[in-house]
């Protein structure tokens, strides 16, 4: 009953595969030999990755094959400058090394009322995009893909997608030189078109604010962020009905700071998009720094709730009290 | 009074509805004759919009897996590709189909497997943060209609339950179910109660069973009222994204139910205060008096143990 019902999943890590210079893609198979849950266009799992004395817990997109309930796959983006998670899987992570991972969860789900749908990606965007054609592909559905990249180079998985999507595929170079705009294509499509965007934030709020402004339904905007946490100084915090004190240490987010003390608030995209860990605020000093996509400006600036996957406590004697 | 009674659907006592994902009992063969003579009836009693074919087939996928694990005596399932046989020895069926493929089914993919599954099912697609009624087989309900709720959302169909609203219940079940995820269903017991051991008490059969409710007296509470319980369940479908509701119901008559003491005593105390306007919506209005007054003799003011199984 393990695909049907169950919380987390031992995987073995079967091949590890470079894809660009910085993109490495990491398959995995189930530890007990049986089958994969399902999953779809869109969805992602939660890597756990045991760094020293904390666990580090990063979303990935799903993008092996929907079909093959044999393993999964993702593909991960190094970020040198980042706090440590993708550097931990590029430098740490070993064929045949065991890893838990959550079951899927999708953030990013095909709309199925749409007449055609507009996929987006730019970059490492790629990978939700990659599953969401291929489902959209199975099911027979009209679609239309758009891949941005710096560089050829730079663009994963292209030369595989163009062979399979043929003239469903569009690729576009946006650099110093070439400045491809989504505009025209947005302000071009028919009545109930659903579009789906991944990418860097530039591009993402380019694609809400042009539906936005020309009257595309909320609906039919479909956007997956997946902020990393930002690093800061470090800081303390108080949880108030767990009676604990503790730090946030630089690289850290103050949600695996919280798990790090054994208290396990629920979340799902781990990047300021879903509201799981949305967390009471009861008092703070210093200044706090909101990261998330989920709160309204109003709810930031009334200092009565924070996101901890992806916000901070900033500023003169950062700390922070907690309703957990 | 109500409340947002939700907790993990996780397998709890051997033997019990609750040990496996989808319960199947000894009604089982009869049960699934009554539903294809109802849907011979009104064909209405089973649709599904055009966007929800791949939640049908997220839906066919669950049941058969749970059940040909649950049951291996009773269901097989094989796969070879996407060419899946199906085996149901109690009904006698034996399919090949082409998974994804509707044109290798007798029915589309939700009707096929729920033609085989005890239980109502609604099928909720999730979009614009609400769930949608765009898909369902009702054929055993407690007075609702699949056809007037179909293409409705979660607030549009509970708008005829009183006080539940201003509790701020629907909008607290919405924030939860929106976020069910997939590995991780999730389960609530509802109730209500019907005369005779009846399943379908259908708003369209209303004429056929509506006046049963004036047939009660003093003397055959313990025979005619049924307390009607309804296992409600909740999934993630994962290649839809939607959310399945089976509501699996369970009848008991007074008299069956008195002979568990700490039941007895329990049903008296929740009817004895029930609001008026729970009395009116759940339809008890002329017999709920009898009732009470019948159970009266299980409740000596006794402390009765926690949870809902026998001591
Ligand atoms: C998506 C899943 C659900 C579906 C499809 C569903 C459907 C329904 C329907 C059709 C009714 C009858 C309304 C009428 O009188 O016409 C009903 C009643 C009701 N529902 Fe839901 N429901 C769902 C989830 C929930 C949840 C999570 C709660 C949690 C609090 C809930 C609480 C109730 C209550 C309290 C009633 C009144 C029942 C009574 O007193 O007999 N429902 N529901
Ligand atoms: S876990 Fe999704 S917003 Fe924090």
């Amino acid at each position: 009953m393990k695909n049907i019902v169950g919380n987390k999943i031992n995987a073995i890590v079967e091949s590890i595969t470079p894809v660009t210079e910085s993109i490495k893609r990491f398959k995995f198979i189930p530890e007990d030999g049986g089958e994969m849950p399902v999953f779809a266009g869109g969805a992602h799992i939660v890597v756990e990755m045991p760094d020293g004395d904390i666990i580090r817990r990063n979303p990935y997109s799903l993008m092996g094959n929907i079909d093959d309930r044999s393993s999964y796959s993702i593909s991960v983006l190094q970020v040198k400058e980042g706090r440590g998670g993708s550097n931990y899987m590029h430098n740490n992570v070993k064929e045949g090394d065991k890893l838990t991972i959550s079951y899927p969860v999708n953030l990013f789900a095909l709309g199925w009322k749409a007449h055609k749908h507009l996929l987006i990606a730019g970059g490492i965007g790629i990978t939700p995009i990659i599953s969401q054609a291929q489902t959209l592909m199975q099911r027979m559905l009209p679609f239309e893909m758009h891949y941005i990249a710096r560089s050829e180079e730079k663009a994963a998985y292209l030369n595989e997608l163009s062979q399979l999507y043929g003239k469903r595929f569009h690729f576009h170079v946006r650099n110093k030189n070439s400045r491809w705009s989504v505009d025209p294509l947005l302000l071009n499509q028919p009545v109930g078109t659903h579009v789906y965007a991944c990418g860097p934030e530039k591009l993402m709020n380019n694609v809400v604010d042009t539906c936005t402004q020309a009257g595309w339904d909320k609906s039919t905007v479909h956007i997956e962020r997946f902020l990393a946490p930002a690093s800061g100084k470090p800081y303390t915090i108080e949880l108030k009905e767990s009676q604990k004190h503790i730090t946030v240490r630089k690289n850290q987010s103050m949600l695996e700071a919280i798990e790090q003390a054994g208290v396990n608030p629920p979340y799902l995209c781990r990047g300021g998009a879903c509201g799981q860990c949305e967390t009471q605020v009861v008092s703070f000093s210093g200044t706090l720094s909101h990261h998330d996509h989920f709160l309204s400006d109003e709810e930031k600036a009334s200092g009565k709730k924070i996101m901890p996957c992806v916000s901070r406590v900033e500023g003169d004697n950062p700390h922070i009290v907690l309703e957990r | 009074m109500y409340a947002v009674n939700l907790e993990p659907h996780t397998p709890v006592k051997k033997g019990s509805v609750f040990e496996f994902p989808f319960d199947v009992d000894e009604h089982y063969v009869s049960e699934m004759k009554d539903r294809a003579l109802v849907l011979d009836e009104d064909p209405l009693r089973c649709q599904s919009l055009p966007h929800m074919e791949a939640a049908g087939w997220d839906t066919l996928e669950l049941i058969m897996e749970s059940k040909a694990a649950a049951y291996p005596e009773h269901f097989s399932l094989s796969k070879d590709g996407d060419k899946w046989r199906w085996i149901n020895r109690p009904m006698g069926i034996d399919d090949t189909f082409i998974f994804g493929n509707t044109s290798t089914l007798p029915y589309g993919p939700m009707e096929y497997i729920t033609r085989q599954a005890q239980g109502d099912f609604a099928v909720l697609d999730q979009r614009d943060g609400n769930l949608w009624m765009d898909a369902g087989i009702v054929t055993t309900q407690a007075d609702w209609s699949l056809d007037f709720d179909i293409g409705m959302n979660f607030f549009e169909w509970h708008a005829p339950v009183p006080l539940a609203h201003e509790l701020g219940i629907f909008k607290r079940a919405l924030k939860f179910l929106l976020n069910v995820q997939h590995g991780k269903p999730a389960r609530r017991l509802n109730w209500t109660m019907t005369i005779n051991p009846r399943l379908d008490t259908s708003p369209e059969n209303y004429h056929k069973w509506g006046k049963d409710r004036l047939t009660v007296t003093p003397e055959n509470v313990g025979e005619k009222v049924y307390l009607r319980v309804e296992l409600q369940t909740f999934w993630r479908l994962p290649r839809s994204n939607g959310l399945l509701f089976p509501i699996r119901c369970y009848l008991i008559s007074m008299e069956e139910l008195s002979s568990i003491p700490k039941w007895g005593c329990r049903l008296h105390r929740v009817l004895g205060s029930l609001p008026q306007e729970l009395r009116d919506y759940k339809g008890l209005t002329s017999y709920i008096d009898d009732t009470v007054a019948w159970l009266s003799k299980f409740d000596q003011g006794q402390e009765t143990s926690p949870g809902t199984f026998p001591d």
